[in-house]
């Protein structure tokens, strides 16, 4: 397992992103009634005013672990302190502090906007604030429909509505599980930018995805939960680069005996058969290489009839470090 | 487990004020069903048992029987419509899914209950002064004891609107939330004597059905009216605030293991 890296990414403020942890979870566990062992001891700390994205693949445990911080399921064993308050025993510290945007789409029906998002002011204690509701939704596109029963809204507009529901108390710590499953692309933008604009003001982010892009664009530090297992925790930067490896492989239109001693110099694999080339290269690297290996191939006599490119996919990865542990 | 109730200072009133007022906009929203309906059903009950019927019957305990059945038709809907409205309340936010903002906010279990269980009993006051009142319409009535009237009136309400969150969170279908209210409620209230006296019943049923909790509420209730009661007021008293005691002990513990929300 990798060690956890120091490095801060170049284009976030040091001074912003301290230390010190604003989630603290320690040995914590689940085990559903069923027998079903959701979460396997986790141990994670996220610092104060960072985005940090969990990724896993479904049923993960991803869910399970945010379920358990905000307070919608009951820990087997472990312990949570969030914002400095430990999560069963005080939790209405903890929870005041906390916004959830969970990932069904769940909101009331006959409702209007305005009002569904001042009952979650109300829900976390905060007194009316007629400007602040305004304001939540002028910020999330909402405010033209702030009158609008939600049922009539389009699956998007809901996902802004239960954005703006969790944002309406104010959290220092936002909670957006999958927050773009099933989101078109302009709202995908929309909310990038939101979450930028939050963490710029001190709000830590942690945001839970199967969509490595997602990670890409938004994350400081990403971890990697698979089987209720915390199996990796890294900066984004230094996890990109491991991600960024692609291949090209070539269907060849004679299959080769071994590969000629002129190709030696690239990194290239030889299917059994001899009828596929595979060439593993670096995204991210200056140059990929591959207008020199194509002009190799082509000096060396050897002619393809078909080729495909594949980028190593999350899943990919989640599966050989899962394999790799014993 | 530590206990979830150790939290401090304070109360969350902003919390209890916006479930109250989300349940009211919900009665609001859909008055034909949660005001005009009841209403409409009991003025039948009055024109059938007591125009058309109550005519030819005879006066219990020297009060016409147009007049006796008054109070039973008043707990009738008053238990039916609390346990209703408090079900379906914390039922449905559990079936759309939208429960998860309830179990994530700083709330403290009763501070729900205070809010869910407030309106619906609100709802249920308002439903039988309105069907109170529509029975002056009909027949001649007289309250002996106000306070005592309403204090039955306030307690059965906030009882059955208690029992009908249980029966809520417990309920994991529709049917589920149906059994308890047609199954047990509505046989309970009528044989707990919303129609008749239980002295009319043979000795035997008479015994039987002191075991029906039904009986001391419509009792008591009935004696605020009329000075008479099958059994004693305080007896009645006592029973009710029993029950109020025993659903208030297990919503308690439901919220404090997570039953049915947490897991």
């Amino acid at each position: 397992m990798p060690a956890m890296s120091q490095i801060t990414p170049s284009h976030i403020a040091p001074s912003r992103i301290t230390a010190s942890p604003i989630i603290s979870v320690s040995g914590l566990t689940k085990t559903y009634a069923s027998g079903f062992q959701a979460l396997k001891s986790v141990d994670l700390d996220i610092r104060k005013g960072e985005i940090f994205a969990l990724l896993g693949p479904n049923g993960a445990g991803k869910t399970t672990l945010i379920s358990i911080i905000c307070g919608l399921v009951n820990p087997t064993t472990g312990a949570v302190q969030a914002d400095g308050h430990d999560i069963v025993t005080d939790y209405r510290a903890a929870r005041a502090a906390i916004g959830l945007v969970p990932q069904e789409l769940t909101t009331d029906a006959f409702e209007t906007v305005r009002a569904t998002v001042g009952f979650s002011r109300g829900l976390f204690g905060k007194r009316k604030d007629a400007g602040l509701v305004e304001q939540v939704l002028k910020d999330l596109s909402l405010w033209d429909k702030r009158d609008s029963q939600i049922r009539t809204l389009s699956g998007g507009m809901k996902r802004r509505v239960m954005i703006a529901k969790a944002l309406a108390h104010e959290p220092r710590i936002l909670f957006l599980d999958e927050p773009t499953a099933g989101v078109d692309v302009e709202l995908r933008q929309d909310m990038w930018q939101l979450v930028r604009r939050l963490r710029d003001n001190g709000v830590t982010i942690i945001l839970t995805t199967h969509y490595i892009e997602e990670a890409e664009e938004m994350a400081d530090r990403v971890g990697v939960i698979s089987k209720g297992e915390i199996i990796l925790v890294e900066d984004k930067v230094e996890l990109m680069r491991k991600l960024g490896r692609k291949q090209l492989t070539l269907t060849l239109q004679a299959p080769l005996a071994e590969l000629p001693p002129t190709l030696s110099s690239f990194d290239l694999a030889l299917s059994g058969d001899g009828e596929e080339l595979t060439y593993t290269y670096d995204t991210k690297a200056e140059r990929t290489g591959i207008t020199t290996l194509l002009q190799a191939l082509s000096e060396a006599g050897i002619r393809f009839s078909d080729l495909r490119t594949s980028q190593s996919s999350l899943e990919d990865i989640f599966v050989s470090l899962v394999r790799d542990r014993p | 487990m530590k206990t979830l109730d150790t939290s401090p200072p304070g109360i969350n009133w902003p919390a209890i004020a916006a479930i109250y007022r989300f349940e009211m906009a919900r009665t609001l929203r859909t008055p034909l069903q949660s005001v005009v309906s009841p209403v409409l059903s009991t003025s039948l009950y009055f024109v059938v048992f007591g125009a058309a019927i109550g005519s030819r019957m005879q006066a219990i305990d020297d009060v016409q029987y147009g007049a006796f059945i008054v109070p039973g038709l008043i707990m009738l809907t008053l238990l039916t419509q609390s346990i209703a409205n408090a079900s379906f309340a914390i039922y449905f936010p559990k079936f759309t899914g939208t429960i998860y903002e309830l179990l994530s906010a700083p709330v403290a279990w009763w501070e729900v209950v205070i809010g869910y269980v407030g309106a619906a009993a609100t709802k249920s006051i308002v439903l039988g002064l309105i069907i109170l009142l529509t029975a002056t319409f009909f027949v001649p009535l007289r309250i002996e004891h106000p306070g005592f009237m309403l204090m039955f009136l306030v307690l059965t309400a906030v009882t059955f609107s208690l029992f009908g969150f249980i029966i809520g969170i417990w309920a994991d279908g529709f049917e589920k939330l149906q059994v308890i209210p047609l199954l047990v409620v509505t046989p309970l209230a009528f044989l707990g004597g919303s129609f008749y006296s239980i002295e009319m019943l043979p000795p035997l049923w008479r015994t039987v059905a002191l075991f029906n909790p039904v009986v001391y509420l419509i009792s008591g209730f009935r004696w605020s009216f009329f000075g008479k009661a099958d059994v004693g007021v305080a007896v009645s008293l006592g029973m009710t605030l029993v029950f109020l005691a025993a659903c208030i002990a297990v919503v308690g513990w439901i919220f404090r293991t997570g039953y049915r929300l947490k897991n």
